[in-house]
């Protein structure tokens, strides 16, 4: 972000905190956005480095070549809740990183699976800053297709989203509910390792074990202090907007500014999820996800709502409602409307911030995406930190 | 996470046998193929035969279940993925479904049509960036993915294979 950028988003942070402060609404909306702080991170709701995308947060991480004053300050990074690591396009990349090696001085590289794509690229280490909160030597993926040849059992899952246009972004900042990006299964080889980090020779790629400290990991869990996990504060959206400006707070209940204030807490179960209830059927495989641009829920043959090109056509907005509900059994009804996007894209070219975009999903549970987080302060903390909530992980708002 | 235990083929043979609910013929047909070489296409579209060459790949278990109008070989990888592939009566895999910390290896399990599926699920990434469930519908092939890091969960079907009377929602 320029300087006149960030004055504008400044000013418009100011008159948002006035019309949401002044707004009313019900008790569970969200009164004051928190902006100042040393733990404060502004983020904007907008098309992001393409200008294409929609309900997709953004913000700005600053990366400096280990031990250096070396620094770039990369923009247009998607604010994910639904995963854990840096991710950095290599083409956004103007500083040189250390690349990480295995214990027999090959470089490490990461293939991530993602639902319909992988990213592939050098894991390497960067010092890096968010708002006041540094994280040193922390390992990052670089996505790039070209610095090493991607194997087939990295490809076989899909296409690439290693290039601006598919990711739609310059990056991903994952401040998810787990610590690392895969976790106890990646540190020894075998059959049971999903296949994540792999060593490259010249010779070619080959699957490696990679410790806990060594793979892809949530920045915030490497922060001094603040470190338990994230706040995501957005203001409501009620009419579609050009952008939306917000704040990502590091911590909860570790300063005056991220404290639960009686939210309510849901723990997740070992894969982090918890269950949503809608028309008295259980998904038991339901998130939350700031990272995905739409609330995404079962198919047009079980809601009875058409669907067009991947989100839901309603012939006039539907207002629906359905319940959450925590492992440890705390459950909230949260109210949400399906707009029709078809209707909502073509009638607002210039926008990228619509609330009541939803779509179709899975059986398995509802994707409570981005539209879940307008209006609300949204708690998500870290497997296995301590936290006023308790231990993670959990969600709470 | 437990790695579940991997069994050999004699152990799931030995289950198949106790299972009163497969026909016999179901079960000598999965006794034959245990013993012959995994052919090397496998998933999708292929024959009921290419089973044991997914399981190899997922170096996983495989528990066969039929009922009256199809087959289910689960495939439970050491990974803690389970897949599922859906075989109808005439011995083709109509459907494939998985569900696990981790997707499956697309490839493998989309076997001939992966092609088809790389190239759609790209053009819709580039028409409009997002992240969402992929909900892919091609003349010929359903894809459909959805989830998060450490949660992943889906189905692919061949709308025309699937066996009369069969919903498509039993692909689960």
């Amino acid at each position: 972000m320029n300087r006149t950028q960030g004055i504008w988003a400044a000013a418009v942070c100011g008159a948002i905190l006035f019309v949401v402060g002044c707004g009313g609404g019900s008790s569970s909306q969200l009164k004051v956005i928190s902006t100042s702080g040393s733990n404060v991170q502004p983020i904007t709701v907008g098309g992001g480095p393409t200008g294409e995308y929609v309900d997709g947060a953004f913000t700005s991480v600053t990366v400096c070549t280990p031990g250096t004053s070396t620094c770039q300050t990369i923009d247009g990074i998607l604010v994910d809740t639904g995963s854990s690591g840096l991710r950095i396009l290599s083409s956004a990349l103007t500083i040189a990183l250390t690349q990480q090696n295995a214990p027999d001085g090959n470089p490490v590289v990461e293939c991530l699976p993602f639902l319909d794509a992988y990213t592939w690229g050098p894991v390497k280490t960067a010092d890096i800053q968010i708002a006041g909160e540094k994280a040193n030597s922390l390992p990052i993926q670089v996505l790039s297709d070209s610095d090493f040849p991607v194997p087939n059992s990295c490809s076989d899952n899909g296409p690439s989203a290693d290039t601006i246009s598919s990711l739609g972004a310059n990056g991903l900042l994952g401040v998810g509910s787990f610590a690392q990006d895969c976790g106890p299964a990646c540190v020894s080889t075998g059959a049971s390792n999903p296949e994540l980090y792999y060593e490259c020779p010249a010779a070619g790629c080959s699957v490696v074990g990679e410790n806990l400290a060594q793979q892809v990991q949530n920045p915030v869990v490497l922060f001094a202090t603040d470190n338990n996990g994230v706040v995501l504060q957005l203001p409501a959206a009620s009419s579609p907007a050009v952008s939306l400006s917000g704040s990502l707070i590091f911590g909860i209940g570790t300063e005056s500014n991220n404290a639960l204030n009686g939210a309510t807490i849901y723990t997740l179960d070992e894969f982090g999820n918890f269950a949503t209830t809608y028309s008295s059927q259980s998904y038991s495989g339901s998130f939350l996800d700031s990272g995905s641009n739409g609330i995404f829920f079962l198919t047009s043959g079980i809601t009875g709502i058409p669907d067009c090109s991947g989100f839901y056509c309603p012939a006039s907005a539907e207002n629906l409602s359905a319940t959450n509900k925590g492992a440890n059994g705390n459950s909230g009804t949260v109210n949400f409307s399906v707009g029709n996007a078809d209707s909502l894209f073509n009638n607002n070219p210039a926008d990228a911030v619509f609330g009541d975009l939803a779509g179709p999903g899975s059986a398995d549970g509802f994707d409570w995406g981005l539209p879940f987080f307008f209006g609300r302060s949204v708690f998500t903390s870290i497997e296995g930190q301590p936290s006023p909530g308790g231990t993670g992980p959990y969600w709470a708002y | 996470m437990n790695a579940p235990k991997i069994f050999p083929c004699r152990a799931n043979s030995a289950e198949l046998l106790q299972a009163s609910a497969i026909p016999l013929a179901m079960m000598m047909i999965i006794m034959m193929i245990m013993v012959t070489a995994p052919p090397a296409f496998a998933g999708l579209g292929q024959d009921v035969s290419s089973v044991p060459a997914d399981q190899v790949q997922m170096k996983g278990t495989l528990r066969s279940t039929q009922n009256q109008a199809y087959a289910v070989h689960e495939i439970r990888a050491a990974t803690g993925t389970v897949v599922r592939e859906f075989v109808s009566p005439s011995g083709k895999v109509f459907g494939v479904a998985w569900q696990g910390p981790w997707p499956p290896n697309m490839r493998q399990i989309l076997a001939s049509y992966f092609e088809q599926y790389q190239r759609a699920a790209q053009v819709r990434m580039n028409s409009r960036p997002g992240r969402r469930p992929l909900m892919l519908e091609q003349p010929g092939l359903v894809v459909q993915s959805s989830g998060h890091m450490r949660s992943f969960a889906g189905r692919a079907y061949v709308p025309d294979m699937l066996p009369p009377e069969v919903s498509a929602e039993a692909i689960r």
